[in-house]
């Protein structure tokens, strides 16, 4: 048999694990650190994009530019021109610069996208967490409202929307973020139940704390990672959503830029080998995809529950 | 002949973020011959299921071989490219993990499940696979073995997924088992059904075992070899017999030493009489209590009926059961988590409102709720001081200076070092984790502390300290306890009284050394005999008693009507136990007994 010590009062020192991992920071791949320069660059755009541009985005260029000048040429056809000295990048459908419209655009379709991401940010996160830690009828209530949105199809609400109160870019931004919402309110809910059931939320509810620092102090920090990763993903879906609009002459008026109207109004020129509709499209697939590249970097930080949590 | 499976200087190394490799397999060797079972013992992060797992040639993401060799009657498996380690896999070497609910795919018969692998690598035809489970699920002793492979896994109780998952390695008749603690998370007499049916089937199928564990307990019983790892070292390697009755390495003799004694008469500390007053810190009257919806004020299923408890001043209260008893449900009721449904909370003799929303600040600062899970309990964006200093400035009121002060000094009660203050729970091992959640309960200055299971995940020796930890707390803050667990030694070891619940009722209650000793309600005897000895031989001995074979393998069932112990007791009287409910006898000093048996009868 053993022969055990009595221990009783004598405290055991205490055992000294192997320290703990250090918090991990996010690192980029080489895939996120050129998605975050592409960002950077664009981002760039938006605020130089206008003063760098070689002709105003309305500019139709002039028929004696495209000619030397005292030569005896004949002035050319301004539309769907290739690239040449005059205008970098070819012109579009009516002869403006492409490369003008492109920097001017970028301010038009990343600006609407963003104010109305964040709308639908603001709409959609307090709902969901209010419905996520309301529970019961207000749970019920939104949640039926929210899935009755989610089924129209957004582009069809957007058509009627626009169809019957008209197109200002006012309209455009509260349209989308209401659409968006929709959506953000889903995952916020979501997510926010999770937290909600956690032990730490239940410590906080034993020790008396009230509804507002639950949310604040227990639940936000917590959804926050997951929530930013969604926010790129739906900034990328506005981007779409206003560029299809546009596409389909709905969105932004002319002759404002805005990359979805000048990929649909250039698409005529694709027959004569024009780029007019190519770049403002790499344009917001460059664009897309880098913000992507920066949203996979961030999960795969946050791990494979996030991935999992977002479907 | 080389054995069946030799690890040799086997060298594992962890890459950081920044590139460096931190070893965490320090050139370990050990063989397995067929046949053997090899039980490697160790705290969480000795390396213990790495090196498990390299059996397999297998090694989780982020970690690197970076020496020595594992060969598998003789041939090199980390060498073998992928599609030879698929080859081998499931076919020669299995691995059973530590949950089985969490193996099981809840969408797939169970039959499918385990024939799957047999059948995936071309062994068998699904016929002669399904026929090979149908024997190896009576070699288990399951119940309805012709049936069986066509239901799911949540037809069946945990204990009985937990060896279905011993039928899903062997399916394939493999030379080598890799056991990762499969009965860790288990009640003690579940458990021993695990641990028996895991010991017959190696036996009978004469394969070999490599068997993962913290709980030497355990490893007496099944181990024919033990390697005891620490931080990634061989300490000590050699037969069973040797390691626990002439362990010749220290830390072989702290692991030892972590073994809290089985429980018997005798326990349990003496009442300190200079914090008791007339009225108990903490009672609870005639409580009924569950969850679904309500009509009529009971609620669908009740979890408590009838319980009542009192906690003396300064006094520890062990709540003991198994899984789904309702041990943790007494302590939502009395925390307000779960408002009541009948009864009477009652604090300092004053009545409490049933749920926590209405109680007062006061109330709640002296009733403190400690979670089992350290891990979940911790916000992980909130820095330790944060999690310490908001109690203290919700409760007390304490801001800046004064708040930083106590939470050093509350990290000092806790022995955990100042630094800990500016960290992340994530940045915590599980012990230290479980050290914050403490903390945080204390710094309310809290009159009674509710711990529920707080050292069930943690390792034996980590465990043994927080116990250490907490008899120091009791006896400087005078602070009572109820102290919930499912593992009996443990609160042997702590409280003074101590409360059996079975299917929600309680069956026993009195002082420690009083349940702890004959006349015993059967049900106690039961978990007392389940606790595993550390003494080898242990478990055939106890499978050959009359509780074991009445009560163990048997799932709990909630009645309405007669004793709730009736299907599992060895004492039961047809007629009578199954159709009134047991008087409670009282057997002096407040030891009460729930039986039809008499006190005589129970005594032998």
């Amino acid at each position: 048999m053993l022969v055990r010590d009595d221990k009783t009062g004598a405290t055991t020192p205490f055992e000294e694990l192997p320290d703990a991992p250090p918090r991990r920071r996010l690192k980029l791949s080489w895939s996120g650190k050129l998605g975050t320069c592409v960002v950077a660059f664009w981002m760039a755009i938006i605020f130089i994009g206008p003063t760098i541009a070689p002709y105003h985005e309305a500019d139709i260029l002039d028929e004696a530019l495209f000619i030397e000048p005292g030569s005896n040429q004949l002035y050319p056809e301004t539309d769907f021109q290739g690239p040449s000295m005059v205008a970098y990048l070819g012109t579009d459908f009516i002869g403006r610069d492409t490369l003008s419209r492109t920097l001017w655009g970028a301010r038009t379709t990343i600006g609407i996208s963003l104010v109305a991401t964040v709308l639908a940010y603001l709409v959609g996160m307090t709902l969901g967490i209010a419905a996520a830690v309301g529970r019961g009828i207000l749970d019920m209530t939104l949640s039926r409202v929210n899935d009755a949105l989610l089924s129209i199809p957004s582009i069809m609400l957007g058509l009627v929307v626009i169809a019957a109160i008209g197109s200002t870019i006012p309209i455009l931004i509260v349209l989308t973020g209401l659409i968006y919402a929709a959506s953000v309110f889903r995952i916020a809910r979501a997510l926010g139940q999770d937290v909600m059931v956690s032990d730490f939320v239940e410590a906080a509810r034993v020790r008396g704390e009230g509804l507002w620092w639950i949310i604040t102090r227990e639940i936000l920090p917590n959804v926050a990672t997951p929530l930013a990763t969604d926010f790129g993903l739906r900034f990328v879906y506005v981007i779409l959503f206003i560029s299809s609009l546009s596409f389909l002459g709905l969105g932004v008026q002319p002759p404002m830029a805005e990359w979805g109207s000048m990929v649909k109004e250039n698409l005529a020129g694709l027959p004569y080998g024009s780029i007019a509709p190519l770049v403002p499209a790499l344009a917001i697939a460059t664009l897309t995809i880098s913000i992507n590249l920066i949203v996979d970097d961030i999960s795969a930080h946050s791990g494979g529950n996030l991935a999992k949590r977002m479907i | 002949m080389p054995a069946l499976l030799e690890v040799d200087q086997l060298k594992i190394d962890a890459r950081k973020d920044d590139g460096s490799l931190v070893p965490i397999v320090k050139g370990v060797s050990f063989s397995v011959e067929s046949g053997e079972v090899v039980a490697l013992i160790g705290e969480s992060g000795s390396g213990k299921t790495t090196i498990a797992l390299s059996a397999l040639g297998y090694i989780k993401p982020g970690f690197e071989f970076t020496g020595g060799e594992v060969r598998l009657t003789g041939q090199d498996v980390i060498a073998m490219t992928p599609a030879q380690k698929r080859q081998f896999r499931g076919q020669r070497v299995a691995y059973l993990a530590q949950s089985a609910a969490a193996t099981f795919n809840p969408a797939f018969t169970i039959g499918a499940q385990v024939t799957e692998s047999a059948v995936l690598h071309g062994q068998m035809s699904q016929e002669a696979a399904s026929q090979r489970a149908e024997s190896l699920y009576r070699a288990l002793e399951l119940p309805d073995p012709e049936r069986l492979g066509s239901r799911y896994p949540h037809q069946v109780s945990g204990g009985q997924l937990q060896r279905l998952m011993a039928a899903m390695a062997l399916c394939g008749r493999p030379e080598l088992l890799v056991l990762d603690e499969p009965t860790t998370a288990l009640d003690v007499t579940t458990q021993i059904e695990v641990l028996k049916a895991f010991k017959a089937l190696i036996r009978q199928e004469g394969s070999a075992a490599i068997y993962v564990t913290h709980d030497l307990s355990v490893v007496a019983q099944i181990a024919d070899h033990i390697v005891v790892l620490y931080a990634g070292e061989i300490q000590e390697y050699g037969t069973a017999e040797q390691v626990i009755n002439r362990p010749g390495h220290d830390y072989t003799r702290r692991l030892i030493a972590a073994v809290r004694p089985p429980p018997a008469a005798g326990q349990g500390d003496d009442l300190s009489r200079e914090h008791q007053r007339d009225v108990p810190a903490l009672m609870v009257k005639n409580i009924t209590a569950g969850y679904g919806k309500r009509s009529r004020g009971t609620p669908e299923v009740k979890v408590l009926r009838d319980v009542n408890v009192s906690i003396e001043r300064g006094q520890t209260v062990g709540v003991i059961g198994e899984s789904g008893c309702g041990k943790s449900t007494l302590a939502r009721v009395m925390s307000g988590l779960l408002p009541a449904s009948e009864g009477d909370v009652l604090l300092d003799g004053e009545s409490l409102q049933p749920d926590l929303r209405k109680r007062s600040r006061v109330e709640l600062q002296k009733m403190q709720f400690v979670f089992q899970m350290a891990d979940t309990a911790l916000n992980p964006r909130q820095r330790i001081d944060h999690i310490l200093g908001r109690p203290l400035e919700f409760y007390l009121g304490l801001k800046g200076k004064e708040k930083r002060q106590r939470v050093d000094e509350l990290l000092h009660i806790v022995e955990l070092p100042q630094e800990f203050a500016a960290r992340y729970p994530e940045e915590l091992s599980g012990g230290q984790k479980q050290r914050v959640n403490l903390a945080r309960a204390l710094a309310a200055s809290p009159e009674v502390l509710l711990c529920d299971e707080i050292i069930s995940a943690l390792d034996s020796i980590v465990g043994a300290n927080v116990i250490e930890l907490l008899k120091r707390l009791r006896k400087q803050t005078g602070v009572s306890f109820v102290f919930i667990s499912h593992d009996l030694s443990t609160v042997a070891s702590f409280a003074d009284e101590i409360v059996v619940l079975y299917a929600g009722r309680v069956v026993e209650q009195g002082r420690t050394d009083r349940v702890l000793s004959p006349p015993y309600h059967p049900y106690t005897r039961l978990l007392i005999a389940s606790v595993p000895k550390l003494r080898v031989g242990w478990l055939e001995e106890t499978m050959e008693t009359q509780e074991a074979k009445a009560g163990i393998d048997r799932v709990v069932k909630l009645t309405e009507t007669g004793c709730p112990f009736f299907n599992r007791c060895p004492l039961k009287i047809e007629g009578t136990c199954d159709r009134e409910f047991p008087p409670v006898r009282n057997l002096g000093e407040g030891h009460t007994i729930a039986c039809h048996r008499s006190e005589d009868e129970l005594k032998c």
